[in-house]
Order: structure tokens, then C-alpha cells, then sequence
């Protein structure tokens, strides 16, 4: 018998953007609200999972056509990066910093060198849950 | 402030996110292991000089102030490993290059080396209590992969036992934080140790350090607690081997000594008593252990749980002179387990045997290597010349001092059954007749001596050089001795 899954791949298609967005929000939230780059990545991951029960392993490699491993490495550099950065200007490592910009639609906003910090955070946990789902997955 | 002191952490760190991104190119990954590991090497030694110039150098993270912020600290003590530990990782991956092979480099071997070295150098540099369990567990991370890297069934199975013990011991080490925050409030050492004294160490606080000395006993493997290290060690090769053996049971025996020197010190009639009692029983397990076995690694691995029982009793002696046979042993200890394990690997590599009835005559063709190994021999049972001796002898003349009459007589006893044991090694597998012919070897040991040539040479300093090393121990043992010269430094009130 040939399962037809038609109802579950149209309502994945329209969820899985609704979840990237509200991991979005969380992950931009994190500074004054519950939220960060923790649950924000793993907020991502469950929408990439999603598309992985709905669709298969093949075609998820087709949308994101990158190794998840190479993401988390990747951030684990911006991570530590931040840090780094603190030291060129003869604070101790990871010191933050933050200030108050005029951006085009927004407005004024509060940007704190944290966030960068966090976007690292956020790739780490993206690209590390995506890299053991993708494992068990494929392994026989 | 001073970055210097995190960039021991930083280097390897950095470096093994590098390897991360570039898993198939092994010998860009060489190059770069390297070049890191130079680069860690130079920046601990010019650390171990400015501490020993301007004494305890700290980091406040984050420019938070402690005790809010976490703060690196790098006394002597620390310094003084920190150096010692990269010099013995640094030659463990030489040694892997030639010996490791292409199936374990394909799968982040030097990532994983790189992650194990931040997590040690970091336990060393930590001045929190919650950041030394963070360390604690990126280097138990890194070591899980390291020992099942592979996947043979042996290392499948050791793994597993291993994973456990050390999930156990981590689940305490939390619990163990718990019950002392919920006692004093605070996380960092050096607040933590002037709250305590304050307050005086009553006894429930008596039992979180009890509770401090069965995980870090656990980590460390003293007795009843080295259960697990006899099996798992000898799953891995023997470049993983040796830097585990090296290392990781180091750090236990590292936090032992900074929490009951740093902290814990106010009731050394219990605490003390105990740790003494505990690490003479370890001393004689191991030497038994190291004499009932006919197989190479084997008796290399007890002998590492008799260095750990003669280490942890300095703590029981409590005097600068018993500290500082304490920390030297320490630091030769880390180098000839090292050197030891690496020439046993170059063995192996010739033999493709561990167990020692089926080699022979190895001196015929491998003259260098039985002669380093015959001097990794002598040093590891203190014969007068090399590093080993040094440490015991200060150990027994503090515990002689201090009347610890059968520390002293178990020590010199257990010299002798090491001895007996490494040299049972020696003379069997480098004289007797010929097993081998030159075309029955397994494999060459082209550039595998090379590695355990730095490491004895440095041993022969630490026994040679001893006046040039013992005002860095001595300073070591001065901080250890009065712990508010750590808490002015760190806290600087």
C-alpha cells in the first residue's frame, strides 16, 4: 500500500516557516526576555526535523545544501571569535560591550556585542542536533 | 588583568574548531597541531616566568570582578602543570602521527586531542568550582571519543564502562557543588575557602569535602575507586594511552590538592587522615597490580595508580617540604608515564604483542629504544640521577618530619616492586633469545622514538637540572601551604 502523506507535507511547507520565525524571535529575544540562542537553535532544529518526517533525508540535502557539521564549527569560531575580540582592546577576554544605534526601519535600538556571542551559540546547537539526527538517520 | 593567562586555554581551543572545518585534509591538520601546540608550549613557559616574577597572575572574565565573575588563576602550582601537560601532549601527537592511522585521522583524532588539551589546561587554570566541572567535562567529552575512536569491540566495551563511572562521578561532582553552594553561597574558590574560614568548617561541610574526595577520587583513581581504570586504559591505543594516563588522572589529583589546601583545611585530623590512609592502600593495590601481570600495558597502568596514591599523600604531610615532593612527583610523574607509554606503543608497533612471554631479544635491533626504556625505568623507580627521585625524597623527608613512618616504608617497599615490575618488562622483552627475525616485525618504528627522546631528556633535567627547578616547586608549595596569598591574589582585598 502506498502511504500518501499529502496533508502532512502541505501542513509542514506552511509550519516549518511559521517555527523558523518564532525561533527567530526567540533567538533575538534572549536579552531581555526568555528566549536566546539555545532554545532559539533548537526551536530551528525542530523545524528542520519536521521537514525531515514529512519529506526525506535526500531532499532536505537539497534545500540546505551544506554539512551541519561545518555549521557548528562554524559557530563555535564566532564564539570564541567575540572573545577574542575583547582582547584587541585590552579588556579581558569575553568583556562585552553595548550600545545604542540608529538603524534604517527600526529605529533606535540596543545592540550588545552578546548577540554575536549568542549567534555563535545558535549555530552551535543548530548544526550539532542537525549533525546527530542526520547520523541515526542514515546509518543502517 | 592579564589575557596571558588564557591563552593556554584559547590556543587549543581555537585551533581544534579550525580542525573542525577541515576534516579531510590530514596533513594541513598536522601542520596546524603543530604550530598551536609550539605556540601553547612557548605561552605557557613565558606564564610560568611572569608568575614566578610577579606572582599569582589572574583573569577576570568578562572584566566581572570576582567572586561574581569567573576568574582565571595561575599560580605556580597551576603554571607549573599547565607547561608540563602541553610539553606531554605535544609529544603524544607527534607520536600519533606516525603511529595513530589514517581510519582514526579521518574522524577528528586531532580535534579531539586539541579539545582534550583545553579541557586539562583549563582545569588547571580555573579559579571557579562550577568552571571546573564545565572543564572537567569537556575534557571527559573529548576522552569519551578519544577511548571509542575506532570502534573495535574492546574499546566498544571499555567505553561503555568507562562513560558510566565518569557519568556517576559527574552526577556527584554537581550534587557536591550543590550542597556547598547551598552552604556558603558562592562558587569561587577563594571565596568559598574565606566564607569557610570565617564561619569555621563545621561538619557538614567536613562531608561535602568528604564528598569532594570520592569524586575527584573517582576522576583520579585511588583506591577503592580505580576500579575502572585497569580495563578502560588499555582499550585505546597506546598514543591515546598515554596522554590519558598522563593526564587525565592528573587532574583529579590536581583538584584534590588545590580544594583540601585551598578550602578544605580546617580539620586535617578527618580529612587529612583519610586522603593518608587511602592513598598508602593505593600505593600497595598498584604495586601489586603492577607485579602480577605478564602484559606490557598492564603493568604500565597500575603503575600509574601507585604514582597516584604517592602524589595524594603530600596532602596527608601538609608541610611545604611534603607539598613540594607532592608537586614534583607530579610533574615527573606526568612526563615519564608519557615516555613510558609512548616507548611501550614503539614496542607494540614491533611486536603487534602486548603480552610480554611471546617477545624477546627487541635490544638486537632497537638499541635506542631499550636503552630509553631502560632509562624511563630507572627514573620511574627514583634511582638518583633522574627526576624521580627528587620527588620521593622530599616526600620522605617530610613524612619522616612529620613521623609518617609507614608512608616512608611503604613508599621506599613500593620503589622497589615498580622497579621489579618495569624491569621484568625490560629484561624479558629486550634480552632473551630472538623471537622475532627482521622480516616477522609488524611495523618500523621510524620517527615513533623520537617523541619519548624529549620526554626523557626532560626527565633527566628535572633529576639534574633540580637546582634550577626547585624554586618554581618551592614557590608552588609556599601558595599551597598559606592559602591567603591565593585569596589576596584573587579577590585582592
Amino acid at each position: 500500500m502506498k502511504v500518501n502523506d499529502l496533508i502532512l507535507q502541505t501542513v509542514t511547507t506552511l509550519l516549518s516557516f511559521i517555527i523558523i520565525i518564532f525561533s527567530v524571535y526567540l533567538f533575538f529575544a534572549g536579552h531581555y526576555t526568555p528566549g536566546g540562542g539555545f532554545i532559539g537553535g533548537l526551536m530551528t532544529s525542530a523545524a528542520l526535523v519536521l521537514l525531515l518526517l514529512a519529506f526525506d533525508i535526500k531532499t532536505i540535502r537539497k534545500i540546505f545544501p551544506f554539512n551541519f557539521m561545518t555549521v557548528a564549527a562554524a559557530g563555535l569560531l564566532i564564539s570564541i571569535l567575540t572573545g577574542v575580540a575583547a582582547m584587541f582592546f585590552d579588556v579581558p577576554y569575553l568583556t562585552h560591550t553595548f550600545g545604542y544605534v540608529e538603524l534604517p526601519i527600526l529605529g533606535e535600538t540596543a545592540l550588545a556585542s552578546t548577540l554575536i556571542f549568542d549567534l555563535g551559540v545558535y549555530l552551535v546547537v543548530v548544526g550539532i542536533a542537525m549533525t546527530i539526527i542526520q547520523t541515526i538517520g542514515e546509518s543502517e | 588583568m592579564n589575557n596571558l593567562v588564557i591563552l593556554p586555554i584559547l590556543i587549543p581551543l581555537i585551533t581544534a574548531t579550525l580542525l573542525l572545518l577541515i576534516p579531510k585534509n590530514i596533513k594541513l591538520q598536522k601542520v596546524i597541531s603543530v604550530i598551536s601546540l609550539t605556540a601553547t608550549t612557548i605561552a605557557s613557559m613565558i606564564l610560568v616566568h611572569n608568575v614566578y616574577i610577579n606572582g599569582i597572575q589572574t583573569l577576570e572574565i568578562g572584566s566581572w570582578r570576582p567572586p561574581f565573575g569567573i576568574v582565571l588563576v595561575a599560580d605556580m602550582f597551576a603554571a607549573l602543570l599547565v607547561l608540563t601537560g602541553v610539553i606531554v601532549s605535544f609529544t603524544c601527537v607527534l607520536f600519533s602521527f606516525r603511529n595513530i592511522g589514517k581510519d582514526r585521522e579521518n574522524f577528528f583524532y586531532y580535534a579531539f586531542t586539541q579539545f582534550l588539551i583545553t579541557g586539562v589546561m583549563g582545569a588547571f587554570l580555573t579559579g571557579d568550582l562550577f568552571n571546573l566541572f564545565v572543564f572537567f567535562e569537556v575534557m571527559l567529552m573529548s576522552s569519551y571519543a578519544l577511548i571509542v575512536l575506532g570502534g573495535t569491540k574492546i574499546q566498544l566495551r571499555e567505553s561503555i564502562k568507562y562513560l558510566l563511572v565518569n557519568i556517576i562521578s559527574s552526577a556527584l561532582f554537581v550534587i557536591a557543588l550543590a550542597y556547598l553552594y547551598g552552604l556558603v553561597g558562592t562558587l569561587n574558590m577563594a571565596d568559598v575557602s574565606s566564607k569557610i574560614a570565617q564561619s569555621g568548617q563545621t561538619d557538614i561541610v567536613t562531608i561535602v569535602a568528604i564528598l569532594f574526595l570520592i569524586v575527584f577520587g573517582l576522576k583520579g583513581g585511588i583506591f577503592p575507586l580505580y576500579f575502572w581504570l585497569p580495563g578502560s586504559y588499555q582499550a585505546p591505543p597506546y598514543a591515546i594511552t598515554a596522554i590519558f594516563g598522563a593526564l587525565l588522572t592528573k587532574v583529579g589529583v590536581y583538584s584534590i590538592y588545590r580544594i583540601f589546601t585551598l578550602i578544605f583545611y580546617h580539620e586535617p585530623q578527618i580529612t587529612h587522615q583519610i586522603i593518608g590512609a587511602l592513598a598508602i592502600i593505593t600505593i600497595l593495590i598498584g604495586a601489586i597490580g603492577a607485579i602480577a601481570y605478564w602484559d606490557v600495558k598492564k603493568i604500565l597502568i597500575y603503575n600509574i595508580v601507585t604514582a597516584v596514591g604517592v602524589i595524594m599523600y603530600g596532602i596527608s604531610i601538609a608541610t611545604e617540604t611534603g607539598y613540594a615532593g607532592g608537586i614534583y612527583y607530579l610533574v615527573h610523574d606526568m612526563v615519564i608515564k608519557g615516555a613510558l607509554f609512548l616507548l611501550a606503543g614503539a614496542m607494540f608497533t614491533i611486536t603487534g604483542t602486548d603480552n610480554i612471554k611471546k617477545m624477546g631479544g627487541l635490544i638486537k635491533r632497537h638499541p635506542l629504544l631499550g636503552w630509553m626504556f631502560f632509562t624511563a625505568c630507572l627514573a620511574l623507580a627514583g634511582i638518583p640521577p633522574l627526576s624521580g627521585f627528587v620527588g620521593k625524597i622530599l616526600l620522605a623527608q617530610g613524612g619522616l618530619e612529620q613521623e609518617h613512618y609507614i608512608f616512608v616504608g611503604v613508599m621506599l617497599f613500593s620503589s622497589l616492586l615498580v622497579l621489579y615490575s618495569v624491569m621484568k618488562i625490560f629484561m624479558n622483552c629486550f634480552f632473551r633469545e630472538e623471537v622475532l627475525s627482521q622480516k616477522e616485525e609488524k611495523g618500523t618504528t621510524k620517527g615513533l622514538v623520537y617523541p619519548s627522546v624529549i620526554l626523557i631528556a626532560l626527565s633527566a633535567f628535572l633529576g639534574l637540572g633540580a637546582e634550577f627547578v626547585y624554586p618554581y616547586v618551592f614557590e608552588a608549595a609556599e601558595t599551597l601551604m598559606d592559602p591567603s596569598i591565593y585569596i589576596q591574589a584573587v579577590l585582592k582585598e
